[in-house]
């Protein structure tokens, strides 16, 4: 039973155009802003899953087939680790995220003093461990065509299974150039691809599960049944090398974390933290129920397959055997899928670290650095592109090298021993300040190499069989199967053993014996510390010369404002919109004037030129340098501040001092007007209280020296009252009494009050029309107020003819009665005391003994209490004074 | 012939108390309500003794009392200072000017006679 090829590549293509299209709809979602629900944990959680490639789709069933529950520990590694090591997974997750991070080899390369050296290695033993995977993915589907396709009757002959490989490795390049390098941005994320694969992650779940469904219910006849099948399989299900499990469990946890498309979609692709959380629970459980059928498809593949069936195909095979041919073109699409989005991930992740790491930094050295600044980002796009294409050849050729002999299993470990290669010098990174760039090189090199030696080369049977009998120049401790003597162990342990060994090691011995520089100090601060830095500071971004980088070290130098204006105008000259002017040796050197200001001119010198040529002086140097001064700018900013408040602080205790002086100069000058204002009607009442006690006087003079007796107790009296209404009114606990009435009747009754009656000499000018005002207020206290003014007319106006002027005005919600006699008036100097307690003044100080001077401070206080004012008016001739009540007052007592 | 003396003060009531006790007692009183005229007064008639209120309107009884003390011919004329201030600081700022005495408002009538004949000796 077999699927038409023309059927096959026709669904393949399909598939393809299918997740074309979905890379492309997120995409653009994405840029419209709409694309909130593309950066779920789900969506996170489902990218992870190309953790599980072609090789654990196919390859695990052959696993089991082969070694039992073994191939388990490749799905625990990374279960235990999503677990136990959620910590050191968000760690990583945050210092991606403030450092920029692009790829493990950068974030090695970052970690240890921005190593280019370091970048390179760790760029270089990726590509040696993952091409061989790729092409194993390359050979696993056009395995899976010749295991299900019919070419007519020829069959499928090898140079058609090229021909698959071939097409399939273009397209693959097609899909990831157009989605995976269209465009630098500098966080790296490509939402369509990631959603292509969190689709690709759904498809060959469900493709598995159907399988192993249709195995169990449709084959076996049961889950008890399976089980039984199980038990009497020709396959141990435990082995029962427990080194060798741990080992794998190891290994698979280590390339977990290491393997460059893991690191791509866990940390670089990471759009929240907080997604591990989902992610921690929600992967593990995605590999367990992929792991679930693996078993019973294996046992019921060996029941049923004719002997010497390829077990890594049992998957696709046994449907089809079955003459299951949808379920089997659903199995050979979540094949596909399996190779494809692990193909696509790791290309990009892998052209990425070339480009960054290997292209980027040789041009940089063979160009004259001034040519540099436009010119970098283009060629590292056009880098990264062939850098794709070159992946996929390599692992292209590969295929055609190594044929299809290799079962699937041994070559994904072995990428995985080379990739977990990467572990020490990455979890030491992030845990260990004193790590060194030269600690890391050590342990990298040497771990490589012994990987090589013993495991990488090896496999391809490459190396002579006298060398691997008998060691590399006669040396037998250095067997590739027996390192140092060692014999008996399962290679692959012993490869990782060793390799991994010496490696960290190394690393850590290196690092102990050599210093790190300034930067790989700062770096590792940084990342080492990274969660006490607060949420996600701003990172700049690689490409040091461009403008944005050259904004934001401006930034921290000029402060934010001001670099923004001398960027935007810059730009303005050049005739760009926006903000960001081209970096043309003009603006170089204005900016670098503009610098000096803050930190010198040669050390601005030497930071402009090292920003502008990007490669000699690191830029995360540069940002320290100003990151310092801007320290040191604010620091002396707070100290200007400090004292310029220990200076307010002093004013204002001065102030409160004179204040206090004057409070209590007041005191004494008010004590002494009282004592003055009783004790002068006393003395009279006593001087005459004693000569009326004598028996000689006359009639008429003790009448007279009764009546002063009797005049000055009441000018006491008087006294006593306004002292206490204005004690009660200074107070506040004066309770009025609103009520309704006109203003022509408070104004006849102060009249009277006052005893200013027709012919009393004061003559009052009314407008009896303009009084007709309601007014809602404390009507007796506003009479008092009243009294008192005309009172003071009727006794220091000093015109022939007494006149006082009484007019009433509402403006704009105020009620208006000014009060104008035709005197000689209050002299300027003296118009601001005739409010304050105890004023008389000097020309009216012999006129009475009735006033304490207490009468038009008590009017102050009065009007204030009823929401109004009282006031000198000047200019008016005679004394002049204007009572304003609010009209709103009135409205609001209603 | 009665002996002089001149009232500095500006309370009505107490001009008149002062007045009637003193007159009673022998002496014939002038009295001014302000400084300015007091002043001219006590250099015209070199009364024997000036009895000086220090609160008076505009120019206070101290001023006058400086300016008595500055001019030779009022210079020698004993002062008798009232106050109804009644403060310690009065005091002493009226014995500093040369005030020969100094009495606090309100006064007993008996005292008031007899302080003005020792300051103006007998």
């Amino acid at each position: 039973m077999t699927l038409g090829f023309e059927t096959l590549v026709a669904a393949s293509l399909a598939y393809v155009a299918l997740l074309f299209a979905v890379a492309f709809l997120a995409e653009r979602r994405q840029r419209e802003g709409r694309g909130a629900w593309l950066r779920s944990p789900w969506v996170y959680t489902l990218s992870l899953s190309i953790y599980c490639t072609a090789w654990t789709f196919y390859g695990a069933v052959g696993y089991a087939a082969r070694s039992g529950l073994e191939f388990l520990t490749i799905y625990l590694g990374p279960s235990l680790v999503m677990v136990g090591w959620w910590w050191t997974l968000r760690k990583l997750v945050r210092i991606g995220r403030t450092q920029r991070v692009t790829s493990i080899a950068d974030l090695i390369s970052s970690r240890f003093g921005k190593s280019a050296p370091l970048g390179a290695l760790v760029t270089a033993i990726a590509v040696a461990g993952i091409t061989p995977y790729i092409a194993l993915q390359l050979q696993s589907i056009s395995l899976s065509f010749a295991a299900i396709a019919d070419r007519g009757e020829n069959g499928l002959v090898a140079g058609d299974l090229r021909l698959v490989a071939f097409w399939t490795a273009v397209g693959l390049a097609a899909f990831t150039v157009l989605f995976g390098t269209r465009n630098l941005d500098p966080s790296e994320r490509h939402h369509g691809i990631v959603i292509a694969i969190a689709v690709e992650a759904v498809v060959k779940l469900v493709a598995l599960l159907a399988v192993g469904a249709f195995v169990v219910w449709g084959l076996a006849g049961g889950v008890a049944e399976t089980l039984a099948r199980i038990e009497n399989a020709p396959v141990p299900m435990w082995t029962g090398e427990r080194g060798r499990w741990a080992g794998l469990i190891f290994l698979s946890a280590a390339a977990f974390l290491t393997l460059p498309r893991m690191f791509q979609v866990m940390v670089v692709e990471n759009d929240d933290e907080r997604h591990l959380a989902v992610a921690g629970w929600a992967f593990p459980l995605y590999v367990f129920l992929m792991s679930l059928f693996v078993v019973p498809i294996a046992v019921v593949g060996l029941e049923r397959l004719p002997a010497g069936s390829n077990p890594d195909l049992f998957v696709l095979t046994l449907p089809l055997a079955e003459g299951q041919e949808g379920l089997s073109l659903l199995s050979f699409l979540g094949g596909l899928s399996s190779a494809t989005s692990m193909v696509i991930v790791a290309t990009i992740a892998l052209a990425t670290m070339i480009s960054n790491h290997i292209v980027a930094p040789l041009w940089l050295r063979a160009r004259p650095a001034e040519q540099t600044a436009g010119e970098l980002r283009r060629v590292v796009l056009i880098a990264r592109r062939l850098s794709v294409a070159g992946v996929l050849a390599l692992g292209y050729l590969y295929f055609r090298l190594t044929g299809a002999g290799t079962a699937l299993s041994a070559i994904g470990l072995i990428a995985f021993a080379g990739v977990a290669q990467i572990l020490p010098a990455m979890v030491g990174g992030v845990i260990w300040r004193g790590a060194t760039a030269r600690g890391a090189a050590a342990g990298l090199a040497a771990g490589a190499t012994l990987w090589a030696w013993t495991l990488f080369l090896p496999s391809f049977g490459v190396l002579p069989a006298s060398v691997m009998a008998e060691g590399a120049f006669g040396l037998s401790w250095l067997r590739p199967r027996a390192l140092f003597g060692i014999e008996g162990l399962d290679p692959l342990l012993h490869s990782v053993m060793w390799s991994l060994l010496v490696n960290a090691g190394l690393f850590v011995l290196v690092s102990l014996v050599t210093f790190p520089t300034p930067l790989e100090r700062l770096q590792g601060e940084s990342f080492v510390n990274v969660f006490d830095r607060g949420p996600a500071p701003r990172a700049l971004g690689r490409a040091a010369a461009e403008p944005e980088a050259l904004l934001v070290f401006a930034s921290r130098l000029l402060g934010r404002d001001a670099a923004l204006d001398l960027f935007r105008e810059e730009a303005e000259r050049q005739g760009k919109s926006g903000h960001l002017p081209d970096t043309t040796p003009v603006f170089l050197a204005r900016l670098e004037r503009e610098l000096a200001g803050s930190v010198g001119a040669a050390a601005a010198h030497a930071m402009v030129g090292g920003l502008a040529k990007g490669s000699e002086v690191s830029v995360d140097d540069l940002m320290a340098v100003a990151g310092e001064a801007q320290q040191i700018i604010e620091y002396s900013a707070r100290l200007e501040q400090k004292s310029a408040e220990a200076e307010r602080t002093a004013r204002a205790l001065r102030e409160a001092n004179a204040k206090l002086t004057r409070l209590a100069a007041q005191k004494d000058a008010f004590l002494s007007r009282i004592s003055h204002e009783l004790r002068t009607p006393m003395t009279a009442i006593r001087s005459f209280s004693a000569i009326l006690r004598e028996e000689d006087l006359r009639p008429d003079e003790r009448r007279r020296f009764a009546g002063i007796v009797e005049a000055e107790a009441q000018r006491l009296t008087r006294l006593l009252d306004d002292l206490l209404d204005l004690s009660v009114l200074k107070e506040g606990r004066l309770s009025l009494d609103r009520r309704e009435g006109y203003l022509s009747d408070v104004i006849d009754r102060a009249l009277a009050a006052a005893g200013v009656l027709p012919g009393s000499g004061l003559r009052v000018i009314r407008d009896p029309s303009s009084e007709i005002v309601p007014v809602v207020t404390d009507l007796d206290r506003l009479a008092q107020v009243f009294i008192n003014i005309v009172s003071n007319a009727r006794k220091y106006c000093d015109a022939p003819s007494p006149e006082l002027r009484i007019a009433v005005r509402r403006r704009a919600g105020e009620v208006i009665v000014d009060f104008v006699d035709n005197g000689r008036g209050i002299p300027a100097e003296e118009r601001e005391l005739v409010f304050e307690s105890f004023t008389r003044l000097g020309g009216s100080w012999r006129e009475g003994p009735d006033g304490a001077g207490l009468g038009l401070a008590i009017c102050r206080e009065v009007m204030a209490r009823l929401g109004g004012s009282i006031a000198y008016l000047p200019g008016q001739g005679g004394a002049a004074f204007r009572v304003v009540l609010p009209a709103g007052l009135a409205r609001a007592a209603e | 012939m009665a002996r002089r003396v001149l009232l500095v003060e500006d309370e009505p009531s107490i001009v008149e108390a002062v007045s009637f006790i003193l007159t009673r007692a022998g002496w014939t009183v002038h009295a001014h309500a302000d400084g300015a005229t007091a002043l001219d007064r006590a250099r015209a008639g070199a009364p024997e003794l000036v009895v000086l209120d220090a609160m008076l309107p505009g120019r206070s009884g101290f001023d006058v009392l400086r300016d008595l003390r500055a001019d030779p011919v009022t210079a020698a004329i004993p002062v008798l200072m009232l106050t109804a201030r009644g403060q310690e600081r009065d005091r002493d700022l009226a014995l500093r000017l040369g005030a020969t005495g100094f009495m606090t408002k309100p006064f007993a009538n008996a005292e008031l006679v007899a302080e003005v004949r020792r300051l103006a000796g007998g």
